[in-house]
């Protein structure tokens, strides 16, 4: 009876990886995500107009992708302007990793984000940053899109 | 998970007069064993005192079905219909007739009395080998009215490690945290409870975000996360008191606590500029010493019960594995080399193995390996279950496990289960909410 199990498991395992290696080759060209990078604007927010609060993340990733860099060239753009505005970096995680690591995930995201905003100038005494880890997730679905939305760090105004 | 393979061996030790059944727990029970666990006897007068104090109707019988619980839900035993005693549970207890027992196939018999004595509770039971005709245990305890459910326990303990020969897992409690709310803004709160689910009681209000509480081996002290003030950082609780205090005064994020087997060190990891590194500090004198150093992620310590060694999981290999090292940083070894990623290790009790999260391809798994990585054996897979923690004896795993979320958003759950070492009897734990970051307490009495 254990044996059964095993191998019936086994074989939905193989069914499973098939089913998301598809899903992965099709939602490059849905435009959504970039490999597994969220590109959307669904669940972004504007600090002010053109600068969007969040950028996104690759699985266990922590790497700033381009399009990140962008969004806080930006947001550097803006604090410089507003010189009396601090901020808190949030980092946060998907929810498919173990909680203790996906805290320290959070906080490695969201440093990334503070060194980059750094080396635009901005003082790091403006920025403090706080990890979530996978304990706020923006879109509650179990689904590929939605980790990818998960996986973010994003500028909140702190005064 | 129906059938429990768990090999049932009867063993006559001519040498001692006791030791007539033994049950094997390292094995998966086909035959649980066949035991009848008549109430517990109790005079009319005691009943009485007993029913004004506790509000139950007979205190000797609801004691018996915490006994009979127990024994059902550990896997290793089959408390038999009590419809089927033939015998009244006062005579059984001074002298059982063994045929009648036998008739119901009972291998083993456990009897008892309570009785109200100078406003406390006083137990008495014994343990009957059914097919030798003997007694194999006989103890006497007494305690105020309110314990008894622990009596239960502790009745349960003391079987338990007659027949198994291993200590009892019982008399124990549980934290955990308690999880109300959507996902995306869940409300989370210490609780705490008895190993069978019954006294749940919530420590925290909700008001803040905490994570991992864990026990102190040696006493009723927890170490947790709370995002107190939106600056999360390691507390110390103690349950008997309520008294809350912050672990030191870190500039960056404390995470990851658990204490040193002689629950005078925490071990944690402290994050900051993109770094998680482990150190432990000494309650006493508040002295932190830096365990590891490595521009990696390494956190989710836990320390060998002979506190000599620290398992804990670093992607410094460019994914999350699990390490070993002396508890002074040095000799760092990763262990696990399996396919997948690996977290979350925890040293058992009994020193021998590690019990572990793994991620392979899409789906979570716990499991045990021995302490240099090899051997390593996955007890159950699931779509998200992490985190276990050891029962006091090293032979059951709690942890949790949180369902899948549909394409509407519905469907999510986080409840805890617990596994045995042989990776059978897997069962849902029950709690009044959802639940997850279970930790299991030593034994309350020893």
């Amino acid at each position: 009876m254990k044996l059964s199990k095993i191998l019936k498991n086994g074989f939905l395992i193989v069914v499973a990886c098939l089913a998301l290696s598809a899903c992965a080759t099709s939602k490059k060209s849905t435009g959504q995500m970039q490999g597994d990078v969220y590109t959307g604007t669904d669940t972004v927010e504007y600090l002010a107009s053109g600068v969007p609060d969040r950028v996104f993340f690759a699985t266990n990733e922590s790497v700033l992708t381009t399009a990140s860099r962008e969004t806080l060239r930006k947001q550097a753009a803006w604090l410089r302007k507003n010189s009396k505005i601090t901020i808190v970096l949030e980092g946060h995680a998907d929810e498919r990793g173990t909680r203790e690591y996906n805290l320290a995930l959070g906080e490695r995201r969201a440093n990334a984000a503070k060194d980059y905003l750094m080396t635009y100038g901005i003082s790091s005494d403006r920025i403090s940053v706080l990890s979530y880890g996978k304990e706020r997730p923006v879109d509650s679905g179990s689904n590929p899109l939605a980790w990818s939305k998960n996986r973010r760090s994003v500028t909140v105004k702190a005064n | 998970m129906k059938n429990f393979l768990i090999t049932l061996i009867i063993i006559l030790i001519p040498v001692k007069s006791f030791g007539l059944i033994e049950v094997d727990i390292t094995r998966g029970n086909l035959n649980p064993l066949p035991i009848a666990v008549s109430p517990l006897s109790i005079d009319e007068e005691s009943r009485k005192n007993f029913q004004n104090i506790l509000k139950k109707k007979n205190i000797g019988s609801e004691i018996s079905s915490i006994v009979e619980n127990n024994l059902k839900v550990s896997g290793l035993f089959n408390p038999l219909n009590k419809d089927a005693f033939l015998q009244e549970p006062d005579i059984a207890n001074l002298k059982p007739r063994f045929e009648d027992w036998n008739l119901i196939k009972a291998q083993a018999l456990i009897t008892g009395k309570v009785s109200y004595v100078e406003e406390k509770l006083r137990v008495e039971f014994r343990l009957w080998d059914v097919l030798a005709g003997k007694e194999m245990m006989a103890l006497a305890f007494t305690t105020v009215p309110n314990n008894w459910r622990r009596v239960g326990h502790i009745i349960t303990d003391k079987v338990y490690e007659r027949l198994t020969g291993e200590r009892g897992y019982f008399d124990t409690r549980i934290i955990y945290v308690a999880e109300e709310g959507p996902k995306t803004q869940r409300v989370k709160k210490l609780a705490i409870m008895d190993q069978d689910g019954a006294n749940n009681k919530f420590l925290t209000l909700g008001n803040e975000l905490v994570l991992t509480p864990r026990f102190n081996p040696t006493s009723q002290m927890v170490t947790y996360l709370s995002y107190f003030r939106n600056l999360p950082r390691v507390y110390l609780l103690d349950i008997e008191t309520g008294t809350q205090e912050v672990v030191g005064d870190f500039p960056g994020m404390t995470f990851a606590p658990r204490f040193s087997p002689d629950g005078k060190k925490i071990i944690m990891s402290f994050a900051k500029d993109g770094n998680s590194e482990i150190y432990t500090m000494d309650l006493e004198n508040r002295i932190v010493e830096k365990i590891t150093n490595h521009p990696s992620i390494d956190t989710s310590p836990s320390y060998s019960p002979d506190g000599k060694f620290i398992s804990f999981n670093s992607d410094r290999s460019g994914y999350q594995q699990i390490y070993v090292m002396k508890s002074d940083g040095s000799n760092v070894k990763r262990i696990s080399f399996g396919k997948g990623i690996y977290g979350t290790p925890v040293w058992s009790p009994r020193g021998d193995l590690i019990a572990f999260t793994k991620l392979h391809k899409g789906k979570f798994y716990i499991g045990v390996m021995r302490t240099d990585g090899s051997g390593e054996r996955l007890l159950t897979e699931n779509f998200y279950q992490e985190a276990p923690s050891w029962s006091p004896n090293g032979r059951v795993l709690i942890f949790y496990r949180e369902t899948k979320t549909d394409s509407k958003g519905k469907g999510f759950s986080a409840k805890l289960w617990s596994i045995d070492l042989t990776g059978y009897n897997e069962r849902q734990v029950p709690t009044p909410t959802d639940g997850s970051d279970p930790s299991w307490s030593s034994l309350l009495s020893n």
